[in-house]
């Protein structure tokens, strides 16, 4: 493995995606933590698959070559849940079954009395001023709510860098630019390298942070 | 170029071999139990030359080319009547009021046990069953039953027509969830907004496209009718029987040379349903043939209402001959005195129920253990399969599915003997774990197509999300996957119990007559003609299904009572 620093950034080193024999895009980049990386480009431009690849979901019919380096460490080839890859989709994705608690416990780190993890779902909750919606069904929260639950679900379960797949594009416009600052104000306080995937073009522009057009 | 953590992938790989050992293994070992002694090949019985001398001596047994002819002609008219009905009524209603009420009765029937359904159908349709008394005597004049051969008729219309009660609701569920695949509304709109009638259009345009995927189903309803034992039993002719219950007696004939005669009375069957599926794949390319001519002739039969009304009708009728039967099944259980022409008993009475509570423990329980274990087998088969699926990104080829179909295409007393042979050679005959196990063959098919669509069309990004939580695809499986798919999952348990508490056949060939379940006890109470207590055996058999289906519906709403997606 070469040389790097832990520098906590994610650093995708001349990635190349291929379907058969047939390159899909390359991308060299460097996400500080704290920046926002911008993909835009067209539905089947691969931008979904870049996320697969980086967070370890990438169908066996496509191939890439390159490295995905998060914190100092190759994550290329680590299985996905020990990668630390944080993801949001479009859709929150709450499970269903499980209440708003539940579903944050799920996401966080078994260490812990089941008392000291309560408290640390609860603390999390009230951080972002939602203490009151522990108990609820998540079908029963409005969609924004649903989508901050599940940052903060993400970010409960420590990942080192966070992958957002069009996350605000389900959301209606008013919501969606309270969502964005929201989710941007999280990623910047616990210092995530992100990587934002979107076609919206008020999403790049409101993130701040380069711009790469597949 | 990269890896894929697999949890437990390796012992996965193995789900798809095993489920096609299951499948296969039984049947072609229990082929091989009948092919062999069919033509002289029985080493502990002294047979050890090949001979034809037994393939020839069974076709000259009294009746037999009656029996073999009778089998083809239920097997090929029951599947005919049946699909179109079935298919008339989808032309005629999809989509309708009357559609969809219908539609809900169709599952709970289709749970109902052959054997249940044959008898509440025998006691409405007998010279003195609840038809005949509801219009006596001021109809018919009627003060003694007439004297009318019915039930059992040489010719196997009641036989016939109490098969075509319970397969309707088969077809009618296969042809619903192939609806679901092949976008049948943008197919109509099409063809109607050219100017074509609705039924026609239907059968157009639709039609070919649903036969086309139904058509596996199809085929095990020409093998099940074709072979069947418990309804021909309790509805067929008897002199000479459909050659599955000739079968049967040789098969139980304590003279041990008809063993020999038996097995090549096997053979005989999987001939006699082999020709009848071949007949109607010919019937199949005469239809396709004139169907093609016929579409593109350019008439649009836009008058479709006399054929529309005649298929509501006759699909409406067959609903309520069905819940006609069940009632009947439960006043005969509760009836004291029951006089003639009266339409109702004199005086119910619980008194049958009481005398019969002793008996009837040790063969409902014996079907609850032995549905609940094969069960619980292909529940374990089937997720497994699709999980592995998942993890390595496979899908069953169409040829892996017609595997799932062999079971139920190969007529069942054609294998199962051969199995009970083999397994008397062994010295397992006659206890719990072969009899599951059988049972096990029959339900995995059912369990599998029930629950591969759900399955297969769950959101993967919450498999996703939870990985890239940090949880295993193990955790992934069992904490977010299979909750989240309770309800399929319980519909399909309930689905599997069902069948196998339906099983008549394995459970007396592989049981040996001593694992008695509700079924073969019911069955068994067809020659004696006692109406009350066979009303209680039927009821019982017809209600232990139906507490499955009522659990799976109520334990979500238990277990996740605040969630709004159990609801």
């Amino acid at each position: 493995m070469t040389m790097v620093q832990n520098d906590h950034a994610l650093r995708l080193k001349d990635l190349r995606l291929f379907q058969g024999s047939k390159q899909l895009f390359s991308i060299d980049a460097t996400v500080k933590p704290g920046e926002v990386l911008t993909i835009m480009g067209a539905s089947g431009s691969g931008k979904s698959t870049l996320l697969n690849l980086i967070s370890g979901f990438l169908a066996p019919s496509f191939s890439f070559s390159g490295r995905v380096i998060l914190d100092g460490v190759d994550i290329s080839e680590v299985p996905p849940e020990q990668r630390k890859v944080g993801l949001m989709f479009q859709d929150p994705l709450l499970f269903p079954h499980l209440s708003v608690e539940e579903n944050l416990l799920f996401g966080l780190p078994a260490a812990g009395t089941k008392h000291e993890r309560c408290e640390r779902v609860r603390s999390a909750l009230d951080a972002v001023h939602m203490a009151d919606l522990g108990e609820r069904d998540p079908l029963t929260l409005s969609g924004g709510q649903q989508s901050r639950i599940a940052l903060v679900r993400v970010l409960l379960s420590e990942p080192k860098a966070l992958l957002l797949d069009e996350p605000f594009s389900a959301l209606d416009s008013g919501l969606r630019e309270k969502v964005r600052q929201f989710v941007f104000a999280q990623a910047k306080a616990k210092k995530l390298p992100t990587l934002l995937v979107t076609h919206d073009q008020a999403d790049a522009e409101s993130s701040g942070g380069q711009i790469i057009t597949l | 170029m990269q890896t894929r953590n697999k949890g437990w992938g390796d012992p996965l790989i193995l789900a798809p071999v095993v489920m096609i050992i299951v499948l296969t293994g039984p049947l072609l070992a229990g082929l091989a139990g009948v092919v062999l002694p069919a033509i002289g090949y029985f080493p502990s019985l002294g047979g050890n030359q090949i001979t034809t001398e037994f393939m020839r001596e069974v076709t000259l047994k009294p009746g037999f080319w009656h029996s073999v002819h009778l089998s083809i002609w239920i097997g090929l008219a029951t599947t005919f009547i049946s699909l179109a009905l079935v298919t008339s009524f989808f032309a005629s209603s999809r989509g309708t009021t009357l559609f969809n009420r219908i539609t809900r009765f169709v599952s709970p029937l289709m749970s109902v046990p052959h054997a249940a359904a044959a008898f509440g159908f025998a006691f409405l349709i007998a010279p003195s069953g609840w038809l005949v008394r509801l219009v006596s005597p001021w109809a018919t004049g009627f003060d003694h039953p007439p004297d009318w051969l019915i039930i059992n008729d040489p010719m196997g219309q009641a036989l016939l027509f109490g098969l075509v009660l319970k397969e309707i609701p088969f077809l009618f569920l296969v042809a619903l969830s192939v609806s679901s695949q092949i976008n049948v509304d943008e197919r109509l709109q099409v063809a109607r907004s050219l100017g074509y009638g609705r039924v026609w259009a239907w059968f157009t345009v639709v039609f070919p496209a649903l036969y086309k995927q139904m058509r596996l189903p199809v085929y095990a309803v020409i093998a099940y009718a074709t072979s069947v034992v418990d309804v021909s039993l309790i509805l067929g002719p008897n002199f000479p029987a459909m050659l599955p219950v000739q079968l049967l007696r040789w098969m139980n004939d304590p003279e041990l040379e008809m063993r020999f005669v038996a097995a090549a009375g096997a053979v005989w069957q999987l001939g006699a349903t082999l020709f009848a599926i071949l007949v109607w794949r010919l019937g199949e390319e005469l239809v396709a043939y004139m169907g093609r001519r016929a579409t593109i002739n350019g008439h649009r039969h836009q008058n479709d209402r006399w054929f529309r009304f005649s298929a509501n009708t006759l699909i409406t009728g067959v609903v309520i001959i069905s819940l006609l039967s069940f009632v009947i099944l439960a006043i005969w259980s509760l009836a004291g005195f029951w006089r003639f022409p009266d339409a109702l008993p004199v005086q119910f009475t619980s008194k049958k129920w009481i005398a019969s509570a002793g008996a009837l423990w040790v063969p409902v329980i014996n079907a609850m253990l032995i549905a609940a274990t094969a069960t619980s087998i292909s529940l374990f088969l089937t997720i497994a399969c699709l999980e592995n699926e998942y993890r390595r990104d496979i899908e069953f080829t169409p040829a892996a599915l017609r595997i799932l179909y062999l079971p139920l295409i190969v007529p069942q007393i054609a294998f199962l003997f051969g199995i009970s042979v083999l397994l008397v050679r062994i010295g397992w005959d006659g206890s719990f774990w072969p009899v599951a196990l059988a049972h096990s063959i029959f339900v995995l098919p059912y369990v599998f197509l029930s629950l591969a669509a759900p399955f297969r069309s769950f959101d993967r990004r919450y498999l996703r999300v939870a990985t890239s939580l940090g949880q295993s695809q193990n955790r992934a499986l069992l904490a977010v996957r299979l909750p989240m798919l309770l309800k399929p999952i319980l519909l399909a348990t309930a689905l599997g119990m069902a069948i196998s508490i339906a099983q008549y056949l394995p459970t007396l060939l592989i049981g040996a007559g001593r694992v008695p379940t509700i079924t073969t006890e019911a069955v068994a109470l067809a020659a004696g003609g006692d109406r009350r207590l066979i009303g209680v055996y039927a009821l019982v058999q017809t209600l232990l299904p139906a507490i499955g289906f009522l659990a799976a519906v109520m334990i979500p709403r238990l277990t996740y009572p605040n969630r709004k997606f159990f609801r």
